[in-house]
């Protein structure tokens, strides 16, 4: 079976080889020669591999068994629990696992212990002969020419025009899979709607919040007014809405120009969705007065207007401007001044419109 | 075989197989087939199992997903949970993540299916990645399967948006958070972004849509473009021919292994079922996407340490890495009243970008600095390609600074370190640990190749030290046998090939830089052992005495 070639491959002369004047090499000694397995030469060990391939196999057997056993005596109408429900998909993984592993490794046992293991040597032929590889370089070059598209410029180019303009309409049909964006991404709940402020409420529940609720290093996760009653686009105003309430004490806020009437007594709310690809801005750090971004660790700093300190954000988070009503409840006075969340092309244009 | 001779006894098989065998082929005729590929020889090496294995898992996919698909519902209409999972009882979510909590606590088996689908999902990527890897360090993507490698590398992109669609399909708080980030991301390409934004979601995120896209995408096209590339992937390699380690009797001309049938069949299809067994056994012991611990979708809450399915961790790792203010500058900057939002859209493009686009082209790279237009059909040991393999340990390295940076936040939390340091360590090493790690791989595989030399020429050390009569003490040393010293002698080594002028005489600035390449790639090669080497190496020896008194043992493992 050994085939006592020479190892060395055909040089084709374009990579030098080492010792460029003297190729030698040592002689490929050909295939090791074949070693008799325990099996091959004892019929004893031969007839111990095949009852361990029986076993295996049977091993599968009880694997199936333990399957549909489990499958049918685990009524989860009855006991629906999280521990039956856990035992169960352990008994059908087990049972699976023993039934293919059974089959699996009996099979790779038989024929690792009992089929034929030599190591048979066979020709590697050419995926093509010289001459269909000519031949079809040539009829391609026939059929190239016979189409007389190299002399013809003309075909040519308006061809290439006619196929690269007709998949236009494939493209515009999915022009129907979304609105166009328009200005959607500039404007949020918090919009005083027919001239009343917007309350400031708990999120999930939705009670508005006192201003005297909240105390100084206090936080709550706040979502509009009327966003629980929304009868559809929930998720979707929730996901612009989503607004960070906490109280500093007031000298540590660092506050800009424009932005004096933004807060009340230290207390400021923020827009909670990052303004890096839009998770949202949940660990409030009381000590350090630094909100964190658990997705991608953009850290801004609560006293300086949720400038960016830390991490991947570029931008400051969106301040939501708020007052107190005649009730005592915190209010937003109007909606955000810049879009919240993550930048997008048209936001600055957003900006601007949201300003003037 | 020909109906005209009639003169001649008509062949009739002997046993029963044998006429069920020709019952069939005279029916369908499939007699040429059996004898070409009946008895194919096919090498055999424990490495060549990562493709099998993605074989494998693939299909283990496809019989659990299409379980899953008879019960998951993927609409986003609002409902109100009613099952078995009592913590979650009125909770107002979404008719796909009921669906999923239905399928994992109403639904006998319902549980096990999705916990072996995920777990086969994570296999098939990883399989296929060190499947690729593999290829990739024995130089197996050379003339003549360079296209066959473009299929696996296309094969890898729609294994990882395959998952991705999984991944987001039952809608829970993990997998809405992931799509979030993606609609950032895809907010931030210019000019168009908010549009695909708008269209994919079917307006503003997350709108009712997307699931029921993402659906099809996932059960059908992706799919359907995968199994595609597979039987593209697996005629080449019919074409091709499998290829084969290096050792005494295996050359590029021919194939050693053993014959399909039975031995190679046996072993291949017996190793399906052991990767479903094992499959099935992480199903059993390991909890995996437990989706009723996250709850429904809600834009608001979201958990700390969460991560990614790993296949997606190198792109978040690098959006994690990526500053956004540097001193005073900003990298989301407006142009034009415009915004360019750098600081997403590098991270999420480039690094892959460069990591794809280097895969997709390097068998043509190297094929071009090296000026090597043969067939290889035997492979390289990594170490006999020192320069190939450090390129490839400093991709994959920079591949892992990427991986390990999307869960920043637990290497922090675990070690009790700043997460500020890990990231700013992470950034540095994202430039230079792929530089280290070329230059450590490069010495060590020449380092293992020097070894290789010195074992060829002075054989193995046997650890018994013998007294010479004045005294000395030396080790003795035992050549090796035939076989395994041709396994350390029998390869090539190329060296530098100079710029050679085109057919005008004139040597061009691209053949010069091709030559400087080459250069960088051979030129501190070590040479395989000489029979000249050899000689003399035992004409010098002190110990040639004693070896040549002792007995000739092999090396065993």
């Amino acid at each position: 079976m050994g085939n006592h070639s020479d190892g060395s491959p055909n040089h084709s002369g374009t990579v030098a080889t080492a010792g460029q004047n003297v190729v030698e090499k040592f002689q490929d000694p050909g295939l090791p020669p074949h070693r008799l397995r325990l099996a091959d030469t004892d019929p004893r060990a031969a007839k111990r591999a095949e009852r361990q391939v029986a076993i295996l196999f049977g091993i599968s057997v009880i694997g199936t068994v333990i399957f549909l056993v489990s499958y049918f005596a685990i009524d989860l109408h009855t006991d629906g629990s999280i521990a039956t429900i856990r035992n169960q998909n352990l008994l059908l993984g087990l049972g699976t696992a023993f039934a293919m592993l059974g089959i699996g490794t009996g099979i790779v046992h038989w024929a690792k212990a009992l089929m034929p293991d030599h190591e048979v040597s066979e020709e590697r032929h050419a995926i093509r002969t010289e001459e269909d590889r000519q031949a079809a370089v040539r009829i391609v070059e026939d059929i190239v020419e016979e189409t007389g598209i190299k002399r013809r410029p003309l075909i040519r180019n308006t061809l290439l025009g006619a196929v690269a303009l007709a998949p236009l309409p494939a493209l515009a049909v999915f022009g129907d899979l979304g609105p166009r964006p328009d200005d959607k991404l500039a404007h949020t709940m918090w919009a005083p709607q027919d001239g009343k402020l917007k309350r400031l409420t708990r999120d999930p529940d939705g009670t508005p919040i006192k201003a005297s609720d909240v105390t100084i290093g206090s936080a709550f996760h706040v979502i509009p007014e009327g966003l629980n009653e929304l009868q559809e686009g929930k998720l979707n105003a929730k996901a612009k809405a989503v607004v960070l309430l906490m109280r500093l004490n007031p000298d540590d806020l660092t506050i800009s120009k424009g932005r004096e009437t933004w807060s009340y007594n230290g207390i400021v709310a923020y827009s909670k969705i990052c303004t890096h690809v839009g998770c949202p801005v949940a660990l409030y750090e009381q000590q350090t007065h630094h909100l964190l971004c658990p997705c991608h660790q953009s850290t801004f700093d609560l006293t300086k207007e949720c400038k960016v300190i830390f991490g991947p954000a570029s931008r400051p988070l969106p301040q939501l401007p708020i007052a107190v009503d005649a009730e005592g409840y915190l209010v937003a006075t109007s909606d955000f001044k810049e879009p919240v969340g993550p930048s997008y092309w048209e936001r600055d244009e957003h900006e601007r419109l949201i300003n003037s | 075989m020909s109906a005209s001779s009639t003169a001649e006894v008509p062949f009739v098989p002997e046993t029963k197989v044998g006429r069920i065998t020709d019952f069939v082929d005279q029916r369908v005729g499939g007699s040429g087939i059996l004898r070409e590929f009946g008895r194919k020889v096919f090498p055999d090496h424990w490495s060549f199992m990562f493709g099998e294995v993605a074989l494998y898992s693939f299909v283990i996919l496809l019989m659990s997903g299409t379980f899953l698909t008879f019960f998951f519902d993927p609409s986003m209409a609002e409902t109100h949970y009613s099952g078995s999972y009592t913590p979650l009882t009125n909770v107002e979510m979404s008719v796909a993540y009921n669906s999923s909590l239905n399928i994992s606590f109403d639904i006998r088996g319902g549980l096990f299916f999705r916990q072996v689908h995920h777990w086969a999902a994570l296999l098939f990527v990883a399989s296929l990645g060190v499947h690729m890897l593999r290829v990739f360090f024995t130089g197996a993507f050379r003339k003549p399967r360079e296209m066959n490698w473009v299929v696996g590398g296309v094969l890898l992109i729609l294994a990882m948006a395959e998952g991705f669609t999984g991944y987001s399909l039952p809608d829970d708080l993990l997998s809405g958070n992931g799509l979030r980030i993606i609609d950032g991301v895809i907010k931030s390409i210019p000019v168009i972004g908010t549009y695909i934004s708008f269209f994919l979601f079917g307006g503003e995120f997350p709108g009712t849509a997307i699931i029921g896209r993402l659906y099809v995408l996932h059960i059908l096209l992706v799919p359907a473009m995968i199994l595609l590339m597979i039987v593209i992937h697996l005629f080449m390699v019919v074409v091709h021919k499998h290829t084969q380690y290096p050792g005494p009797g295996r050359n590029d001309g021919n194939v050693v292994g053993y014959p399909l049938g039975p031995v190679y069949a046996a072993k291949a299809g017996g190793f399906f079922f052991i990767v479903f067994g094992v499959v099935a056994l992480m199903a059993a012991m390991f909890t995996i996407n437990p989706i009723w611990n996250y709850g429904p979708y809600d834009p608001s809450p979201v958990s700390a340490g969460t991560q990614p399915d790993w296949y997606i961790g190198f792109v978040d790792g690098a959006l994690r890495l990526m500053p956004g203010v540097v001193n005073d500058f900003h990298f989301e900057y407006i142009i034009f009243g415009h915004v360019l939002t750098l600081n997403v859209l590098l991270p999420a493009l480039v690094p892959a970008g460069i990591i794809f686009t280097v895969l997709f082209t390097y068998p043509w790279i190297e094929r071009w600095i090296t000026k090597d237009d043969r067939e290889h059909h035997v492979l390289d040991r990594p170490r006999n390609a020192p320069t190939r393999t450090a390129i490839g340990v400093a991709g994959f390295t920079w591949y892992c600074v990427m991986w390990a940076a999307a869960g920043s936040d637990l290497i922090a939390t675990h070690f009790h370190v700043a997460l500020n340091d890990v990231t700013y360590w992470l950034r540095t090493l994202f430039f230079i640990g792929p530089i280290i790690a070329f230059m450590v791989t490069k010495r060590v595989a020449l380092a293992l190749q020097r070894k290789d030399r010195e074992i060829a020429l002075h054989g193995r050390e046997t650890g018994r030290i013998v007294r010479l009569p004045h005294g000395e003490f030396i080790e003795v040393h035992a050549p090796l046998d035939d076989y395994k010293h041709y396994k350390l002698v029998g390869f090539e080594s190329p060296s530098p090939s100079a710029a050679e002028p085109n057919e005008n005489g004139v040597v061009t600035p691209k053949e010069k830089r091709r030559a400087a390449l080459s250069k960088w790639f051979f030129e501190d090669r070590v040479a395989p052992a000489t029979p000249a080497e050899l000689e003399a190496a035992h004409g010098h020896g002190h110990h040639e005495a004693i070896e040549s008194g002792e007995e000739h043992k092999s090396l065993s493992h």
